[in-house]
């Protein structure tokens, strides 16, 4: 005993592999966390940072790998399993029914009492109990729907706790919540830490990772390359460790000299889906033969940005002129006709209809042109024609052309994307995580096309959250925090280090001093 | 839930036609088996019931009218129906169109003076105008305030019906009905044409087979129908490449519901002669006809042969009705059956099912 100055562990987790069709989620992950601690799981999107919680919950099974509790080997095959283990997990999006009260979906699913009755009186003494205690203040006798998002978030905790949850894993919570609602929960976990109990956060945003947790794990594609002490490291280093130095191939990218301003964007606010400000007051040029790289953690409104400049989204104020029109007053349809390009951040979910062609997809956006269209009757064989040559040119390889788009693989998914949108030479192309889960071959195709578009004039917007792509790509790179710019630089004069302290909200003054 | 060991489900990477014509006969094929427990409840052989049923309704050249007469307007709304249903419009509502379409047209048979020759094809423009015009309410009410298509569109029913009923007992009970609750019989002018001896209104014939050859020309290779079905299969890329969900919504209804109107003036111009009780002047083809579509798998083309199967359904159990005295309700409960079954069936458009008996 006398070698141990560390507390025991509450979680071993031992070379866990999850292998998805065409992907490996986790690779061999090992996690250690005390008993006691926040321990953030720290990771960019698609890192598998929530597949491997999943798999602690009992919602997954591992295809390799042990899981140890309290120093005790166990199987976790359900949920149910998982809250035997007093494992509770607050999921990114609740699990709450909205028509019933807090009380009620605090017990549901759970049979206490005798006979067919609730025991409403007991239940909410404890409910009452366990709020105090956690500073988790919410009227047991209201209705879910009634609630904020932050008090909706505190019943799932209850809903935990009331479970006797001595481990609790949160996905992370704090995407939905205001800077305020934020503050509670910090409260909230410290209490719940001091009573004992650990607490998993899964968090892809530094700052946060820096103010509550005791212990980060890194992951990085599905494998995790490092735990620290949260008081022996920095954002810095953290965010070199998430992104990862290694740059795994290299583009040949030409020098060109800039051409005109084509795009101006003056103090452009817009709303995220929550009605929560996204965009605050955004103000930058894009020129032609100019990538602007766009670098930023998820979530800090380059995802407004992109819907906003495409007309999918309506800005709250400001403007973006493209050649004498303001985008933020036009349809998609017209911006579209003004030769701007979106290549869209779910490109299966938004950018092709899987249940239709390949032909019929590659005309999705010109459909209405006289090209493929006359007297409001299609001309397959033009569609057709279309299909042939941007299949040959854009490399898309399927057994023809009339092959449903839901079939291809994700490469040639995002090939047929990319071929429709480019191949009306664009001036204009906004490119959101154009690479995103793409294979080496697949990605370096994706980057030679849009170096090859900046060649021909066009001027790109290229969202990512691959800091190499973003420093390789873009001429300039604009750093957005919270919907605001933190600085735009070269990505000669700008280190990864000072990248991502302004990912974290540092601007750029701050930074250089 | 897990399956067990020994059944394997296997994604299919795409639907074949033959795949969807296997399974749609094995739909058919479990309806009937599921049937057949009635026929046995009620002591009827079902194989015999069964064989009354198709020598009854194809058999004889007057079971062969009847069928035909039932086909009519089942592909009439069949046809708009699988308009609709590709822009994952669900539109229960096409009895309450044909009722609409079929007050529109006794409106102006008995009450628009006009030449004789116009006065057919002015009937057929106001039947197809009224079920429209009734369509339209879901369509604008779903396109603007994201109201529910399917309560919508099936609540209208009623409100359809009971104008019908007000109709006949009320304003347009006729003088000459002898106190019964209709109106009084269309002019010679207002009737359409029977292939003699049948009760087959062949214009109206002619119309649904023509629908459904324009509307799969219109869905499959027009401008309007590649928005009508990137709305349905997608609705984030239709509004990812800037098609208007609204536009297409009310599109699909106008034609959907125009079309249910037609097969509500077939009945009252070419069956009835009169507009009478909602339930004697359409038998249930606006919800029938949701079968047909759905058989269809919403091809507008392949209604021709669905539409004439379910017709010839309804005029089997006209058959055991008669030959074996037993209600006409379980007509109802078949084809009920059969909707269930080809609901269910969809999973094995999408899933090959194999049932591995030795171990892998």
């Amino acid at each position: 005993m006398t070698a141990k100055t560390s507390p025991p562990l509450a979680i071993h987790l031992k070379g866990i592999v999850k292998r998805f069709p065409g992907v490996i989620a986790n690779d061999g992950v090992d996690l250690m966390v005390r008993r006691g601690e926040i321990h953030c799981l720290l990771g960019e999107n698609g890192a598998g940072k929530t597949t491997l919680m999943r798999i602690l919950y009992g919602l997954y099974q591992p295809d390799e790998g042990d899981i140890a509790l309290h120093g005790k080997s166990v199987q976790i095959t359900s949920p149910k399993a998982a809250l035997a283990h007093r494992i509770g997990m607050v999921h990114q999006h609740f699990h709450l029914v909205s028509t019933l009260s807090v009380e009620e979906n605090i017990v549901l699913g759970l049979s206490e009492g005798t006979g067919p009755f609730l025991r409403f009186k007991k239940t909410r003494q404890k409910i009452r109990q366990l709020a105090e205690e956690y500073g988790l203040q919410v009227d047991p006798g209201a209705k879910v729907w009634q609630l904020s998002v932050g008090q909706q978030q505190r019943v799932e905790i209850l809903k935990a706790l009331y479970r006797d949850a001595d481990i609790l894993i949160m996905d992370e919570p704090t995407s939905v919540l205001t800077p305020q609602e934020v503050k509670a929960l910090f409260g909230t976990l410290h209490t719940l830490v001091e009573a004992g109990l650990t607490v998993i956060f899964i968090t892809h945003k530094l700052n946060e990772v820096m103010e509550i947790s005791h212990r980060v794990t890194v992951l990085r594609k599905g494998k995790a390359v490092a735990t620290v002490n949260t008081g022996e490291t920095s954002k810095g280093e953290l965010a070199r460790l998430m992104v990862g130095r290694e740059v795994v191939f290299r583009v040949e990218k030409k020098p060109v000299q800039r051409g005109e301003k084509i795009l101006e964007v003056v103090d452009l606010h817009a709303q995220n889906d929550r009605s929560l400000p996204a965009l605050r007051g955004m103000t930058f040029d894009l020129y032609a033969r100019e990538i602007l790289g766009v670098a930023g953690v998820s979530g800090n409104g380059q995802h407004e940005l992109s819907e906003v400049l495409t007309g999918l989204r309506k800005a709250t104020k400001g403007r973006a002129v493209l050649e004498a029109h303001d985008l933020t007053e036009c349809s998609a349809r017209t911006i579209a006709d003004l030769g701007v390009a979106h290549v869209p951040t779910e490109r299966i979910r938004v950018g092709i209809v899987p249940s239709m062609s390949i032909r019929e997809n590659l005309i999705l956006k010109s459909y209405r042109s006289s090209e493929f269209c006359k007297w409001s009757i299609l001309n397959e064989k033009a569609a057709h024609q279309n299909a042939c040559n941007l299949m040959e040119e854009y490399e898309i390889s399927a057994p023809h052309d009339g092959t449903a788009a839901g079939n291809l693989s994700g490469g040639n998914i995002q090939r047929l994307v990319l071929a429709r949108e480019l191949s009306g030479s664009p001036r204009f192309v906004v490119a959101a995580h154009p690479t995103y889960g793409l294979d080496v071959g697949a990605t370096e195709q994706v980057r030679k096309v849009l170096l090859e578009q900046r060649g021909r004039g066009a001027g790109i917007l290229l969202i990512s959250e691959d800091l190499d792509e973003i420093r390789q790509l873009s001429d300039r790179i604009l750093v957005i925090y919270e919907g605001q710019i933190m600085g735009i630089v070269t990505p000669k004069d700008a280190s990864l280090e000072e990248i991502g302290l302004m990912m974290a909200g540092s601007r750029r003054q701050e930074v250089e001093q | 839930m897990r399956a067990p060991s020994w059944i394997h489900i296997e994604r299919r990477p795409s639907r074949s036609a033959w795949t969807v014509f296997y399974v749609s006969l094995l739909a058919i094929a479990g309806a009937l088996v599921a049937a057949s427990i009635f026929f046995k409840a009620y002591g009827v052989s079902p194989l015999h019931a069964y064989r009354l049923i198709i020598t009854g309704a194809l058999g004889s050249s007057i079971g062969l009218a009847e069928t035909v007469r039932r086909t009519i307007p089942l592909l009439l709304i069949g046809v708009g129906l699988t308009v609709a249903f590709r822009a994952v419009f669900w539109n229960i509502g096409a009895e309450g169109q044909l009722l609409v379409g079929a007050i529109a047209a006794t409106g102006v048979a008995l009450f628009v003076p006009m030449p004789d020759a116009l006065r057919l094809p002015a009937m057929f423009l106001a039947g197809f105008a009224g079920g429209a015009a009734w369509a339209l309410i879901p369509a604008l009410l779903k396109a603007q305030l994201g109201i529910n298509d399917v309560i919508s569109t099936l609540m209208l029913n009623y409100v359809a019906a009971f104008i019908v009923q007000w109709l006949i007992l009320g304003p347009w009970k006729g003088p000459t009905a002898r106190g019964f609750a209709y109106t009084d019989k269309f002019p010679a002018s207002a009737l359409i044409p029977r292939i003699p001896g049948t009760t087959i209104h062949w214009p109206t014939l002619i119309l649904g087979v023509l629908a459904a050859v324009l509307a799969y020309v219109w869905v499959m290779r027009t401008r309007q129908g590649f928005e009508i079905r990137v709305v349905g299969e997608n609705p984030n890329a239709a509004h990812y490449a800037g098609i208007s969900q609204s536009k297409v919504i009310i599109m699909v209804m106008l034609v959907s519901g125009g079309l249910a109107g037609l097969a509500g003036v077939g009945e009252v111009a070419g069956i009835q002669h009169k507009l009478l009780d909602a339930g004697k002047l359409s038998l249930g083809y606006g919800y029938t006809a949701i079968i047909v579509a759905w058989l269809a798998r919403r091809n507008p083309l392949a209604v021709l042969i669905t539409s004439f199967l379910f017709g010839a359904i309804m005029a089997g159990g006209d058959v055991i009705k008669v030959s074996l005295g037993l209600p006409f309700q379980l007509v109802n409960v078949f084809n009920g059956l059969i909707l269930f079954f080809l609901i269910g069936s969809e999973i094995l458009m999408k899933y090959k099912v194999s049932f591995a008996w030795r171990k892998r």
